[in-house]
């Protein structure tokens, strides 16, 4: 059975006018262990389908519709007593910004403290002693120093670190970290990541892996998701999709990344910008940055199918595949 | 890239260096050191002993990770702060230290584009007015429709679309702002831009169509480009110069081809390969150790010396200098001029 | 509203509308959601209306000596016996129709008050402004001079300034100027609330790359303060506003009422107050209580209201 099975979620915004849909009819599933990436651009509700999976969302946003299956139990369901049980136990999240997630006025040590206290009997002494070994966890030194120290006197890497090891403090099954190395620098991003590998790896936990970045998802998860205006619009292997990519957006922003083009030449960009929820466009959401949308693109939504080795939502996916062999042939 | 070094560079930047003062006011530089008081001074280096050339037509890329001094070198040039010591010196004309007023027809050809398109556009100014203001600022006997002729031009070419006009900046997506603040900067016909991450705030797909959008104006406008970025792709794709530069100071600079074919400082090395690759085919990654030191009172010898694994005494000590290589880069590290440095795996 | 479900189906084709249209939606929408901003602005514009009116629906002129019957004074308000029908509010000790004097009375409050704002909020912008953009020494200057002044309570200095000058003119020339006086010293008294939010304000603003661009755009700093600073500072100085008109009517109507206001002749709500004061425990409770009233009632609605700007204009959430 899968850890987590996320069945038709529809997110809603009620806003002063109308109500938008940021989620619309999303479904997937993550087995016990698996490492998935959910890819996208800003306003693709990707960071609110991981707010979503803790119930984490609040007003104006609410789940309108779905089911989300943490371990057979509906996340959607849960009152507030249970959903604690669940958040920073069983599932814990990982934040973009290292500088804000933890509490200033706070020291390590007592942040951990209180999190494990939280959710386990343990003396202070008991707490601590697991917080060191979490700290020597994700290659932290000296990890009693640390304990005593406030987040201010410790580098962004480090920082990112520390609240890695708080998200494991408690053996959660699942990590849903949405951009955890954005704001940091390149070289301690792969760090990072590499750390993150290792831990889920190591330790059998599942991962959902929010990011903008393809490079990052090539590198650490099995599967990923594409996701669109709301909607997941490819999903499969993550070695089908970077290598041989279905959907025109897919295509779109791998195309676009500069190692796909010479120096100097112009980038093959995706023309206009992604709708805002309160402008998606009627039919399939890309139709109008779509070079390949037909009269059926512009009205009807397209439902997600097998084709090939992957799941797309595209109406003329096979169109397409068959003009790019013959463009291929052509070369 | 031979044929470029006998000419005359635009911009010539020598020996620059930019302290910030940490300490407000004189009491609180004083301390009580074993039973003395004494003064001390903190400061951040943020560029230490900087010098480059910008030739026409090129674009030089900066590349470097956060506290790298590379926003400071940007504003620098574009004259947003004044250096510490050094000089600038932009067509032959030396630009450190003109007052305001001898700056303004210098100002017409150095501009900036700013990283964050949220913030470099005045909320309360609509596009027109926001594209036409410099317009007339700096050409005063233009009348109203040579601006508008002028602000149309630019609009077209940038590919701002003329319904904008009336909109405020909050209508728009980043992406959009981003066109429009190069318009802006493009408004008074300038011949040399300062980027300063200007696709770093952008989403992917966003990214592809400003760097288009620059690499064009490049080349209709006859742009020189100083382009600060921290991506490293994007550096070969857009550069025709590098410059790495670690803790305010330069490790490499090479021609772009150069600097991803043989990088040679272990920093440049270390960067390179800890870009995220698309395909699965990517290098071992060399991890460094340690994180980058906070730039506040250096101390001596090489900035790099604490995360490099061919550090040795020398490096403790001496600062190294930039040596001209056999392919023509410039790399400032004691262990590449000892040939220290095992090859490449 | 409509215009975003039409926008909902033609992207960026419909017809751009002003920013001010959308400004002043965004606040009309929580403005007429918010019942509390709706009553209050209601009884304010009520109040502010009828009494600038005044001299057209005032069943007398307070003013006009030959209006007055000293043998009128003291009649009570209608519903109490022994009154007159044509005095509906009663008439104060002079024998003035007391409606009549409060509208007169509300409007002199209300004048002073709005035009002691406009000198504080333009000392306390300019200096405001240009401590935070020049900074250095000169911010330090100007903002030392800002604490020294708050050091003084506001109606300490206007004491102390308005029984000097009304010694020094006399009493006769003191109360024919006295609305200017009172201006000059809310108006003086107080600029430092205002240099203070500019100030805090311009640092914030003066930040954002915006002010970069306009520096490397070679605009001078008299154009960047008032062009670009200063309209992205209007926010926090239009909440503090509000505040500041409810304060500079209570402080005028306590000097009023501590006599050093406007004269018996002219009566501001607080020199009524004041007036009828020696008659509390005489019975004619009325020409305190009243006048009293509708102060407390004029300054709670607009304080009111200021709280709803603030939540309206917010930087965390218009700004977002």
């Amino acid at each position: 059975m899968s850890l987590l099975s996320v069945r038709d979620l529809t997110v809603k915004f009620a806003m002063r006018d109308q109500t938008v849909t940021a989620l619309n009819g999303i479904s997937f599933d993550l087995a016990k262990g698996e490492r998935l990436g959910i890819v996208g651009e800003s306003g693709a509700g990707k960071s609110i389908t991981g707010f979503s999976l803790l119930n984490l969302l609040s007003r104006p946003g609410y789940i309108d519709n779905g089911q989300i299956l943490f371990d057979g139990e509906d996340v959607v369901k849960m009152n507030d007593q249970q959903l604690r049980k669940v958040r920073g136990n069983r599932m814990a999240m990982i934040f973009q910004d290292p500088m804000v997630t933890l509490n200033p006025v706070l020291t390590i040590g007592q942040q951990m403290v209180e999190t494990l206290r939280a959710h386990r009997k343990l003396s202070v002494e008991e707490a601590r002693q697991i917080a060191v070994v979490k700290l020597r966890e994700v290659y932290i030194n000296s990890p009693e120093e640390r304990l005593d120290q406030y987040p201010h006197e410790l580098s962004g890497g480090m920082r990112q670190r520390i609240i890695i090891a708080i998200a494991l403090l408690l053996d959660p099954q699942l990590i849903i970290a949405d951009e955890p190395t954005t704001a940091l620098d390149v070289t301690i991003q792969a760090d990072i990541m590499e750390l993150l590998l290792e831990l889920c790896q190591s330790n059998q936990v599942g991962l959902i892996l929010i990011t903008h970045d393809l490079g990052v998802v090539s590198q650490m998860t099995e599967r990923t998701l594409v996701m669109y205006a709301g909607r997941i619009i490819e999903s499969g292997r993550t070695r089908s999709i970077i290598n041989d990519p279905q959907h025109p957006y897919t295509q779109g922003l791998i195309n676009a990344l500069p190692q796909q083009t010479l120096p100097g030449e112009q980038l093959r960009q995706i023309p206009g910008n992604m709708p805002t929820l309160a402008q998606v466009p009627n039919g399939c959401a890309f139709n109008p940055r779509c070079t390949f949308a037909t009269d059926t693109c512009r009205s009807q939504i397209p439902q997600i199918s097998h084709y090939g080795e992957v799941e797309v939502a595209c109406h003329e996916v096979q169109r397409l595949q068959s003009e790019q062999a013959r463009e291929e042939e052509k070369a | 890239m031979k044929d470029m070094t006998n000419a005359e560079p635009l911009l010539e930047i020598k020996g620059l260096e930019k302290k910030f003062d940490l300490d407000r006011g004189f009491l609180e530089t004083l301390k009580l050191r074993g039973g003395k008081i004494t003064r001390e001074t903190r400061a951040v280096h943020a560029v230490n002993n900087v010098s480059l050339d910008v030739h026409r037509g090129e674009a030089l890329c900066v590349v470097g990770e956060s506290g790298c001094g590379k926003s400071t070198v940007a504003r620098l040039v574009a004259g947003l702060l004044t250096p510490t010591k050094g000089e600038i010196h932009y067509d032959g004309q030396r630009i450190d230290n003109l007052s305001r007023h001898a700056m303004r027809p210098l100002r017409k050809k150095i501009q900036m584009i700013f990283q964050n398109p949220y913030a470099s556009l005045n909320p309360r100014m609509t596009i027109l007015e926001a594209l036409e203001e410099p317009v007339r600022h700096h050409n005063p006997e233009f009348s109203g429709s040579d601006v508008r002729d002028r602000v149309a031009e630019v609009m077209k070419s940038v590919g701002v679309d003329p319904a904008w006009a009336k909109r405020y900046p909050h209508e728009f997506s980043g992406g959009q702002r981003q066109r429009i603040a190069i318009a802006r900067a493009l408004t008074v016909d300038p011949e040399f831009i300062v980027a300063d991450e200007p696709i770093s705030a952008l989403d992917v797909s966003i990214q592809a169509q400003v760097l288009n959008l620059m690499l064009e104006a490049k080349e209709n406008r006859g742009l020189t480009y100083l382009f600060i970025t921290h991506d490293l792709s994007v550096v070969e794709h857009f550069g025709t110069r590098v410059v790495v530069l670690y803790l305010g100071s330069i490790c490499e600079v090479a021609d772009t081809r150069t600097l991803f074919s043989s990088p040679k400082h272990p920093y440049t090395r270390a960067l390179l390969s800890a870009v995220p690759q698309l395909k699965d085919d990517r290098p071992n990654h060399i991890r460094l150790k340690g994180e980058i030191p906070t730039p506040i009172n250096l101390p001596q010898g090489c900035p790099f010396k604490s995360r490099c694994a061919f550090a040795n005494s020398r490096c403790d000590e001496e600062k190294p200098k930039a040596i001209r290589q056999p392919d023509g880069s410039l790399v400032a590290c004691h262990a590449v001029e000892e040939d220290r440095i095992t090859p490449q795996v | 509203m409509s215009e975003q479900g039409l926008d909902t189906q033609m992207p960026h084709q419909a017809e751009p509308s002003r920013l001010a249209k959308i400004m002043d939606s965004d606040m009309l929408y929580s403005f007429r959601r918010n019942p509390v901003a709706l009553f209050s602005f209601g009884v304010f514009a009520a109040i502010a209306v009828l009494s600038f009116l005044a001299p057209l629906i005032a069943p007398y002129n307070p003013y006009d000596p030959a209006q007055i019957d000293l043998m009128n004074s003291e009649y009570p308000p209608v519903w109490i016996n022994g009154a007159l029908p044509e005095f509906v509010l009663g008439t104060d000790d002079q024998g003035r129709d007391l409606l009549s004097t409060i509208l007169y009375g509300t409007r002199l409050s209300i004048i002073i008050g709005l035009c002691a704002v406009a000198l504080q909020a333009f000392l306390g912008i300019s200096i405001g402004l240009v401590a935070g953009y020049v900074g250095g020494r000169t911010d330090s200057l100007l903002m030392r001079m800002a604490d020294i002044q708050l050091s003084f309570s506001t109606l300490m200095v206007a004491i102390i300034f308005l029984a000097v000058t009304q010694a020094l003119f006399g009493s006769e020339t003191f109360n024919r100027y006295a609305v200017f006086f009172l201006i000059a010293v809310i108006g003086v008294a107080e600029w430092p609330q205002y240099a203070r939010t500019v100030r805090a304000t311009v640092l914030a603003e003066k930040k954002k790359e915006y002010i970069d661009s306009a520096r490397v755009l070679g605009f001078g700093p008299m154009r960047i303060m008032l062009r670009h600073i200063l309209p992205n500072s209007m926010s926090p100085i239009f909440v503090i506003s509000t505040v500041q008109v409810a304060n500079a009517i209570i402080s005028e109507a306590s000097l009023s009422f501590l006599g050093l206001g406007m004269p018996p002749s002219q009566p501001s709500l607080g020199s009524l107050i004041s007036a009828g004061f020696d008659y509390i425990y005489s019975g004619s409770w009325w020409i305190t209580v009243i006048p009293g009233i509708v102060l407390v009632v004029l300054v709670l609605v607009i304080n009111l209201l200021g709280d709803w700007v603030r939540d309206v204009l917010n930087p965390k959430l218009y700004k977002g």
